[in-house]
């Protein structure tokens, strides 16, 4: 069972093979035992998981399933789940229990899926390794049964291993600068960040507001597409979150890409991608050429700016987000405080991690008066010619491709004391979130036997374009149906 | 040295909406501590704020009112300090793009002289919570109710040259907030607060001299003497060639005292930035056309009606006009008791003076305006005497009875306006005081006379057992003694 996608599970479900429970335990019992390799959830929630399937089981019963009903998936653990701890993968919040779900948590559970726990993450999403978290680093499945130690990418690293490893057949994740992308890429899964405002952040914990999507994690875009189908839409309670009609994304997943125009950025096939790496990127695209496409060069002549702008505004508003964890009402507190600054200051250094702490450092010095002008403004000035870069780009093709990450996944320990280097690892996916369009990742080949992803860039509210796009590769390529074993 | 005083105003204005400019926690005052903030007010992780649209639609009311510029496209941001009262660790506020623009309000000075004050601005912004250091055992207990109930913040420009002029303003401030209703202008209870920027300068100077500013002001009282006592501060240091520190400082009324709470150099660098939760907000025509539908008389319009209508003084329309509740108790005495005059005069006097000695809000008063119509209609037609109104009027507030006339009755305090028998009285009491009589027509000075006439009244409402009209026993009196 544990090798089924969403949309295989569903129809065991639906055809009474199995029933919501029996499918749960089956999934909790392997992830009990196969989880010590990767350490890809922070928590596992038995109990709810049980009782989410018995739910869901009775749901079928009185004829009200959904396609997600007793479908077992996991939550990032940035998605805050009512009775269930939600720690963004920090000792800040090492034993938060939320009295309330996500917007994105609550629309599963209406769907009957059941969550069976919360996946690991680096530290407050901050991060492309998954290195930064207080529960431990998770490893890659990838390259494991060779014993290599790799970094399954971040900050969603959790989720990525955990689809890889099959523990899971789909989890959410979160994407404020490659942070669904990236991992999937490194983890050879399928994963799609929505346009900004697609999907509700009520709930999910904030880093960078105006840069935050929810998205999903998942082998097929399939599968992606049926995410995305439960978790987009309205909400009045993220007054950011955009009215516009959800269609199903599955219904045109089958559309064939005869004429359909591909751009390639002549920016993200530079010297900082290796030629293994951009060979596989290519051979990707000549199979959207067999299937009809036209490809043709482009420019985002702003795209090398992507990175310095996105490390004044995340920081920034990460600066300020990040004030409430104070120690006054949730949360850790540090011992016997002497008074109200030694409980904030030891509170807040005990708590947050190295790299939360080097971010908040960095956005309260770009805020700082004297500054603001040269750093937050001008980085502001900076989005705003990046996203017009794709505006005219789209105007002249339908999709951008290119590669995700720079190279496969790296060891651990490699890259986490060289922060900048770490960044350099979302040189491709950053300029995304400042625009604020869809991308995806699809698994697109492999170098030393690790894989590689395709990143596919959209218009604003293009999701079933790409989910499109990715399907129609993935019924004339297997790389996302290979297995880490 | 002469000096000029220059004063501006910040003024910090609750508005009464149901629930908090960004969650949909009641804003009701009083409630046990932390039971009316929700998980967005805790700032518990993953919330996000939802605009509430009636702190919108008062805050454009209030620009409208001010005769101000109303900010078509407006926009939140971040002010960036930590203090257990502000969970997010933020407040949401405007700075660069405030909803109300630049306007102004004239105010009346007891010269009589009217003077316009402008407003640089009013902008939105979500209250703090409180604060608590007592009762705690020397820890702090922290009550978020009042967390993120919807302010306007209004700036002044320095335009106010004394105490009377700043606490002029305050009041017209206050008259036109609760009359627009966006307000409850309860200042007991914090929902008007004041900061005073005040600075000095030699007589006639153009150069304004380095201010100081005087926080969280929570009575005209106290504001008239927080500016009293920093004047002369800063009058000292400067006579004494000293500078003044540009500082903020807290006064404390009980003591007439204030102390430094930080100068410019220990200021925080708040790091505004903009909200990125919120998007702009755009305010379009309808919105404001329909703000305007919304405005009530206003309290300059509602001060010369009530010259023209009920021929009040110029005084005495003002003090009735100011404050909405009490301009709406006026016209009710006034509709069930005719006389605007007296109506205006008990009003003022009496019943004021009841409110104050209590600390009642008119709202809270035992006696309606149709009640004290009623004894209006019984002073102006003789049914009872001055002093006996005093009494109905006692009957009424403590709830003894609810009807005028009823109390009248069974407190006999009904006067005596009959002639003959009242002409039978005097005849009696002057018979059995011939010495006083004597005395009397031989008296040449009219004061004295007067005064003794007064001699007179006493044994007569004794005989009349205090019913008999004083007004009419004068009368007799100066015909039966002067023929």
């Amino acid at each position: 069972m544990h090798n089924k996608s969403v949309a295989e599970l569903s129809r065991e479900l639906e055809s009474g093979k199995v029933s919501s429970v029996e499918l749960a335990q089956q999934f909790l019992d392997r992830l009990k035992h196969e989880d010590g390799k990767y350490n890809s959830f922070i928590t596992i929630s038995e109990d709810h998981a049980l009782a989410e399937a018995k739910h869901a089981d009775e749901m079928r019963a009185t004829g009200k399933a959904t396609p997600w009903t007793g479908v077992p998936f996991a939550h990032k653990d940035i998605f805050c789940t009512n009775g269930v701890r939600t720690t963004c993968g920090s000792k800040m919040l090492e034993n938060f229990v939320p009295p309330y779900d996500a917007t994105v948590t609550e629309k599963f559970r209406q769907a009957g899926a059941v969550c069976l726990g919360k996946t690991n993450m680096d530290e407050f999403a901050m991060g492309s390794s998954t290195e930064s978290s207080y529960f431990g680093a998770t490893t890659n499945p990838w390259g494991l049964s060779s014993g290599e130690k790799r970094v399954p990418g971040g900050s969603s690293g959790g989720s990525a291993a955990a689809v890889a490893a099959r523990l899971v057949p789909a989890a959410t994740g979160t994407d404020t600068g490659g942070s669904i992308r990236q991992p999937a890429a490194l983890c050879g899964i399928t994963g799609l960040k929505p346009t900004y405002g697609r999907v509700s952040r009520y709930g999910m914990i904030a880093f960078a507001s105006s840069l935050d999507q929810g998205g999903a994690m998942a082998r097929s875009a399939e599968d992606a597409a049926m995410m995305l189908n439960v978790m987009a839409g309205f909400d009045p309670k993220d007054s950011t979150c955009i009215d516009r009609d959800v269609p199903d994304y599955t219904a045109t997943l089958n559309e064939p890409l005869k004429g359909m125009k591909i751009g390639l950025p002549k920016e993200y096939f530079s010297e900082q991608l290796s030629a293994a790496m951009e060979e596989q990127v290519r051979n990707a695209i000549r199979e959207y050429e067999k299937l009809g496409a036209t490809v043709k060069e482009v420019s985002l002549p702003n795209a090398k700016l992507a990175i310095a702008a996105y490390y004044v505004i995340a920081p920034a508003e990460a600066s300020a987000n990040l004030s409430r964890f104070d120690g006054v009402r949730y949360g850790y507190r540090c011992d016997d405080p002497k008074d109200l600054m030694d409980m904030y200051t030891r509170t807040r250094a005990e708590g947050f991690g190295g790299e939360v702490k080097r971010r908040i450092l960095v956005g309260t010095y770009a805020l700082s008066a004297g500054y603001f002008d040269a750093y937050y403004l001008k980085a502001q000035k900076v989005r705003r010619l990046i996203q017009q870069d794709f505006i005219n780009a789209f105007k002249e093709v339908d999709v951008l491709m290119s590669p995700v990450s720079p190279s496969p996944a790296f060891a651990q320990g490699e890259k986490n004391t060289d922060p900048v280097s770490m960044y350099l690892e979302d040189v491709f996916t950053i300029a995304i979130n400042l625009a604020g369009i869809p991308a995806m990742s699809v698994p697109a080949g492999f170098v030393d036997g690790l894989p590689v992803g395709l990143q596919i860039i959209g218009d604003y509210f293009s999701e079933a374009r790409l989910l499109n796009a990715a399907h129609q590769f993935q019924q004339v390529t297997d790389w996302h149906q290979r297995d880490p074993k | 040295m002469q000096w000029d005083i220059v004063i501006g105003l910040e003024i910090h204005v609750q508005l009464a909406t149901q629930t908090k400019i960004f969650s949909g926690s009641s804003t009701a005052y009083g409630a046990e501590p932390n039971t009316q903030a929700n998980a967005v007010d805790l700032a518990m992780p993953g919330m996000l704020p939802v605009p509430n649209e009636n702190a919108f639609r008062y805050a454009v009311m209030f620009g409208l009112a001010t005769n101000a510029e109303i900010g078509r496209r407006s926009m939140f941001e971040r002010k960036n300090y930590f203090y257990p009262d502000l969970p997010k660790g933020y407040q949401t506020t405007q700075l660069a793009e405030p909803i109300v623009g630049p306007g102004y309000i004239d105010i009346d000075l007891a010269n009589g002289d009217s003077k316009r004050v402008r407003i640089h601005h009013a902008h939105l912004e979500e209250d703090a919570g409180k604060s608590l250091h007592e009762d705690y055992h020397g820890m702090t207990g922290i009550d978020l109710n009042r967390a993120g109930t919807p302010l306007i913040e209004v700036v002044t420009e320095p335009d106010m040259n004394n105490a009377e002029e700043a606490v002029a303003f305050a009041k017209k401030l206050h008259s036109l907030v609760t009359s627009l209703g966006i307000c409850d202008g309860d200042m007991s209870q914090g929902s008007m607060r004041f900061d005073v920027n005040i600075s000095l300068k030699p007589k006639g100077s153009e150069t304004l001299g380095t201010r100081t500013e005087t926080k969280n002001l929570n009575s005209f009282r106290f504001m008239e003497q927080a500016i009293a006592h920093e004047v002369e501060r800063q009058m000292d240091i400067l006579e004494d060639g000293g500078r003044i520190v540009q500082e903020t400082r807290l006064y404390n009324g009980d003591r007439d005292e204030s102390r430094s709470m930080r100068t410019k150099e220990e200021a925080n660098d708040y790091r505004y930035f903009p909200c990125p939760d919120l998007l702009p907000v755009v305010i379009d025509e309808n919105f404001i056309e329909d703000a305007r539908s919304r405005l009530p008389e206003l309290p300059d319009a509602r001060k010369a009606r009530f010259v023209e209508q009920y021929q009040l003084s110029d005084y005495d329309a003002r003090v009735l006009s100011g404050d909405a509740r009490l301009a709406t108790f006026f016209e009710e005495t006034v509709a069930h008791g005719k006389d605007a005059k007296l109506a205006a005069n008990w009003i003022q006097g009496e019943f004021s003076a009841r409110l104050n000695a209590e600390e009642k809000a008119v709202a809270d008063s035992p006696v309606s305006g149709a009640q004290l119509g009623a004894l209006v209609v019984r002073i102006a037609d003789n049914t009872v005497s001055s002093a006996g109104a005093k009494k109905v009027f006692e009957a009424l507030w403590a709830g003894e009875n609810t009807e005028v006339d009823a109390i009248i009755e069974a407190k006999g305090l009904k006067q005596v306006s009959d002639t003959g028998a009242l002409e039978a009285m005097v005849d009696e009491v002057l018979a059995s005081m011939p010495e006083q009589v004597e005395q009397y027509q031989s008296e040449d000075n009219p004061k004295k006379r007067k005064k003794m006439l007064g001699g007179f009244m006493g044994p007569l409402m004794k005989a009349s057992k205090g019913q008999g009209n004083p007004k009419l026993f004068n009368e007799i009196l100066l015909k039966k003694l002067e023929g």
